[in-house]
Parts: structure tokens; sequence; C-alpha cells
């Protein structure tokens, strides 16, 4: 199964973002998508959910345009993990990820004992099970994330996607969520995540994206598109690479 | 489960029925605890009730319905303040945001203004009412904006200044003597006029809105996430929104064509009932039902019986209200935060 994007110009009523994109996302991989502040990433992560309509070219899920699904249908393909925030209501962690069961029920249900197990199922593979009865408003910013993540994957979704999941987090829980994100294409899922750290899509991503000013600067494996050439026009600063003499591992510093 | 929300559902259910006893027995013609049982008794098995018929009158005609109308209409304003407070995603949001209670206060003073009868006056606040929220809805939706939540609310805000100006207006205009009194005290609310004929009109819109509203609850939890999220996880959040506005706003207009403009019940009770059973709207819409009508029905009992003269509801809910508020934003910020 994939996510094509196709000759998309990508913006808002009043106000075009980006031109000429062209992304694709297929299950059992992970994209990073990378590029300065106000470059269109998030617009594109949007228009890839649903959640905006492109100007002009068409998303497609599966070969069909996005717009044949309802947003139910949606709902239970394609997963979305917002920046962690923190929620206007004390809703426990296990109303929280229950909530990722809304497509899969209908109009006036509630969720159901087999819900209760997905969401469960979710809660034990980030290991924040006992969290369950914890309001979310009273973790931490790392386990909140964990939290959202849980909720997407009790949705049972085909493709996860991801805006700025290590934003707000601790050195050591963007470890943990980078390798989530490697654990979850590894489960068949496709994964399209936003960053500000190239080293985080070397680490958890098989492709990277790079988008300055809503144009596509390159796309292809991280690898060969993640080099110092390309990171310094992309951010339009001086990068400096480093290489593990023992591992061969690669990462960039900037400045 | 987390939290149980039986023990908070058993308070709210207390709370409810020691309003109705208290509504019941208190008041210038005191009835005891026997003789309301003994009475309701006899009636519910179809008997004759050994108890003085000026007590029976007082019960069942002069008390009885306005208790009922009490505790429905408390029950309405808090199901609508729930409602909205949840689909702002704001704690401090009031069944009026959406300019309910101007626009029915608007029909009211109309309706007194052209010697209308008492039900036509009902009549033109509950459609008031419901016409002022598809006014704000309609300009709402209009303007194409990022955040429809908060193009909505201030759309609220402004028509509900028109609608208060309307008032004002009408109010200039109308007879000093005979009209103008009756218009105050439409203003500040009042079940003292509530009568055998007012309960179905109230009770068919209320019972109607707080069905759909329970019908939706797992809907409610997510539509109180932020919009984008809420379509993400396959709720059509458009459709949806309407549904729980034209709900909630059955709820209010209905309650405030019977008692007038009665502020506070929708803004302190939810936060009550959410501080008993949580934010799942599943168990909090009950709650907050229950212990609405049994607030309105203490503060209605005060109403009538603290002074020589009876005192407006509206002004006893503000009383009340104020600093059982400010005490909740100091104590209970976490129950939102």
């Amino acid at each position: 199964m994939n996510i094509e994007g196709h000759d998309l110009t990508i913006g808002y009523p009043d106000r075009t973002v980006g031109r000429g994109l062209n992304v694709a996302l297929s299950t059992g991989e992970v994209l990073a998508l990378l590029g300065p502040n106000g470059g269109g990433k998030t617009t594109l992560l949007k228009t890839l959910l649903g959640l905006l309509k492109p100007k002009t070219g068409v998303v497609r899920l599966d070969g069909k345009p996005l717009d044949d699904y309802s947003i139910r249908e949606r709902a239970r393909v394609i997963a979305y993990v917002p920046q962690v925030h923190i929620s206007t209501f004390a809703f426990s962690v296990e109303t929280v990820v229950l909530m990722g069961r809304t497509a899969h029920g209908s109009l006036f249900s509630r969720p159901s004992a087999k819900d209760r197990i997905v969401a469960h199922a979710a809660l034990e593979r980030f290991g924040i099970d006992a969290l369950a009865n914890r309001p979310y408003t009273m973790i931490s910013g790392g386990e909140r994330q964990l939290v959202l993540l849980a909720r997407a994957l009790a949705q049972e979704p085909q493709f996860i996607v991801l805006d700025e999941p290590t934003a707000s987090l601790d050195f050591g829980n963007q470890g943990k969520v980078m390798s989530e994100i490697r654990a979850l294409a590894e489960s068949g899922h496709g994964v399209l995540f936003t960053t500000h750290d190239p080293n985080h899509a070397l680490r958890a991503a098989n492709r990277a994206y790079l988008l300055r000013e809503g144009t596509r600067i390159a796309d292809g494996p991280v690898a060969t598109v993640l080099n110092r050439e390309q990171l310094e026009a992309l951010y339009q600063a001086t990068v400096e690479r480093l290489t593990d003499p023992d591992s061969g591992a690669v990462a960039f510093l900037p400045g | 489960m987390n939290r149980s929300a039986l023990p908070g559902l058993a308070i709210a259910t207390t709370v409810l029925i020691g309003g109705l006893l208290l509504a019941f027995t208190v008041g210038r013609y005191p009835v005891s605890l026997g003789e309301l049982f003994t009475l309701l008794l006899a009636k519910a098995t179809g008997q004759t009730a050994d108890v003085p018929a000026a007590i029976q009158s007082v019960v069942l005609q002069v008390r009885g319905p306005r208790v009922l109308a009490a505790a429905l209409v408390g029950a309405a304003l808090a199901v609508a303040g729930t409602a909205f407070q949840g689909l702002f995603r704001n704690p401090l949001v009031s069944p009026d945001i959406l300019g309910a209670s101007s626009g029915a206060a608007l029909g009211a003073v109309i309706g007194i203004f052209l010697s209308l009868n008492v039900l036509a006056i009902q009549a033109l606040a509950f459609v008031g009412g419901l016409l002022a929220v598809a006014a704000v809805y309609a300009i709402g939706s209009a303007v194409r904006a990022r955040d429809p939540i908060l193009v909505l609310v201030l759309t609220g805000v402004v028509v509900g200044a028109l609608l208060g100006a309307g008032v004002g207006l009408v109010k200039y205009l109308a007879d000093p003597y005979n009209q103008l009194p009756a218009m105050t005290f439409w203003l500040l609310g009042s079940l003292a006029a509530a009568n055998i004929s007012d309960l179905l009109p109230l009770f068919g819109p209320v019972a109607l809105g707080t069905a759909v509203l329970i019908a939706l609850r797992w809907r409610m939890n997510v539509m109180s996430l932020p919009e984008e999220e809420a379509r993400s996880l396959g709720v059509a959040t458009g459709p949806l929104r309407v549904a729980i506005v034209a709900a909630a706003t059955l709820t209010t207009s209905a309650s405030v064509a019977t008692a007038g403009i009665i502020g506070w019940v929708g803004l302190v009770v939810p936060h009550l009932a959410r501080s008993l059973v949580g934010p799942d709207f599943a168990r909090l819409l009950p709650t907050s039902a229950i212990l609405g009508g049994g607030y309105l029905l203490v503060i209605d009992t005060l109403a009538r019986t603290a002074a020589e003269v009876e005192i407006p509801l509206g002004i006893l809910t503000a009383v009340v209200g104020t600093p059982f508020f400010i005490w909740l934003l100091a104590s209970m910020q976490r129950t939102w935060s």
C-alpha cells in the first residue's frame, strides 16, 4: 500500500506554500521530511493527511484519490501524531488511547471490550500500561509523546504520520522515539515524520525529503541525500560532518 | 476503567434528592417530610391521602410545577454548559456563549413590549434563542478562517452585544410603569410564575437535546481535542459541531423561555461535576444534569424563602456563583490544566 502526492501545489486559501511536489510513502518504510522553518513541512504533512486540500494536484491512497475516502475510512488507514500538547481536560491516558478507536465504532457507540484490548496492547507495546489510569495532563512530555504514539497504533493504521515527534523531548526520549519509529516500520507500517535534526533522519529513516521554500531540494535514501553540501544548501548554514571511526556512523553538527 | 463514577454520581444524586425535599417542604407554608411522603405515596398508589387539603394544594399545585421546572431548568443549563465547554475546549464557557440568552432576551422583551400573553412571550424567547445561535453559526461559518472555533466564539460575543443593544432599545421605548418592571423581572430570571402548562414545552426540548448529547458522548470526548486531531481520528467535526450546538441551544432556549435569564449554573455546575467524575462525557453529562437540577432547586428555594420578597434567581446565582468560581479557580485548576 502507498500514499502518493502527485504534482501538488500546497497552501491555504490566501497563500501558496509549495509547488510541484511529488511525494510517495510505502508501508514498511520511514520517510523523514526535513527543511527550515516556514519551508512547508507541516503544510505538506497536512495535505498528505487530507486535513488540507491541495490547491492543485492529487493525493492518492492505494491508487484512489484521498477525497474518495470518508473521514472515518481515512482514519482507519492513516494515523496522525500531532506535536505534544496539553489537553484542556484531564482525560485518563486510557481514554486518550481509546480515542484512537473512534473510527472503528459507529456515531453513537462507546469503546467496546475489543477496543480496550487493542488500546491496552498499544500501551503495553510502548511500555506505558502502568500509566493507563493517570490523567494525561499529569504525565511528562516524553510519556505524552508515547501516549499519542499508542493512540495512533490503536487506530490500527497502515501509515503513521508524526509532526516533529522529538521537538519537545529530552535526549533520552528522543532516542526512544527514534527506535519506536524504526520498530513501527519493521512491523509493516509506513511512517512519515518531520524533524529539525538531520541526525534523527539518519537514525530512524530510510529516505529523506528535503524541502526549502516550498520546493523539493532532494528526495532519496538518507545515506545519499544527507550530505554536507545538501544540508548546507537546505539550511543556508555551515555544517560539519563527523564520522565515528569504529562504527562508521555519520553525524552532522550545525555551525 | 479508571476511578469509578459511582461515588460522584451518588453525591450528585444526594444533592438532587436533598434539593427536592428542601424545595417541597420549606416555604411560607411548611410541609413536614411525613406529610410529603404520605401524600406522594398515596398519589403514586392511587389512594386518597390522609393530609389536609391545604397541604395537598401547596405540594401539588403550588410547589410541584415550580420544583419540577427548577430541576429541569438547572439540568438543562448544566448539560448545555458541559457540552459547550467541551466543544470550545474552554472551561470558562457558559451556555449563552453563542448568544442563546441574548436572543431569547430580545424575543421576550419584544413580546412584553407588544403586550402578548405569557405563552407567546415564551415562544418568542425560545425562537429568539434559536435564531440568535443560528445567525451566529451562519456568520461564523461564512468567515473563512483557520480557527473556526475562535471565529464562532467571537461572532457570538459580537452578535450578543448587538442583541443586548436591541434589548436596551426596547426597554428604553417600553412603558415604564407596566412593561419595564415585567421586562426587568424576566431578565433577572424567576420560576415564580412556573405552572403545569410550562412543563411540557420545557421538558420536550430539554429531553431531546440532552438525549442527543448523551448519545454523542464518546464523540464529544474526541471533539474536545484540537480540530485537526479530531478529524484525523475519524470524526467529521463540521456536522458533529452543528449537532452539538443545536442540541445544547435547544435545551438552553427552552429553559430561558421558561425561567428567564439565569447565569452561572451552566458555568459552575459542569466544573463541580467534572471534579466529581472526571472529564469523560459519558459520565460527566448525566452527573452534570443531576447536579444542575439539585443546585437550582436549592437556589430557587433560597430565592423564595430568604427574604420577604422573592429574590431574582439571576442575582442569587451570581452571588453564590462568583465566590464559588473564584474558589474553583484557585483550588481546582488540576481538573482542566
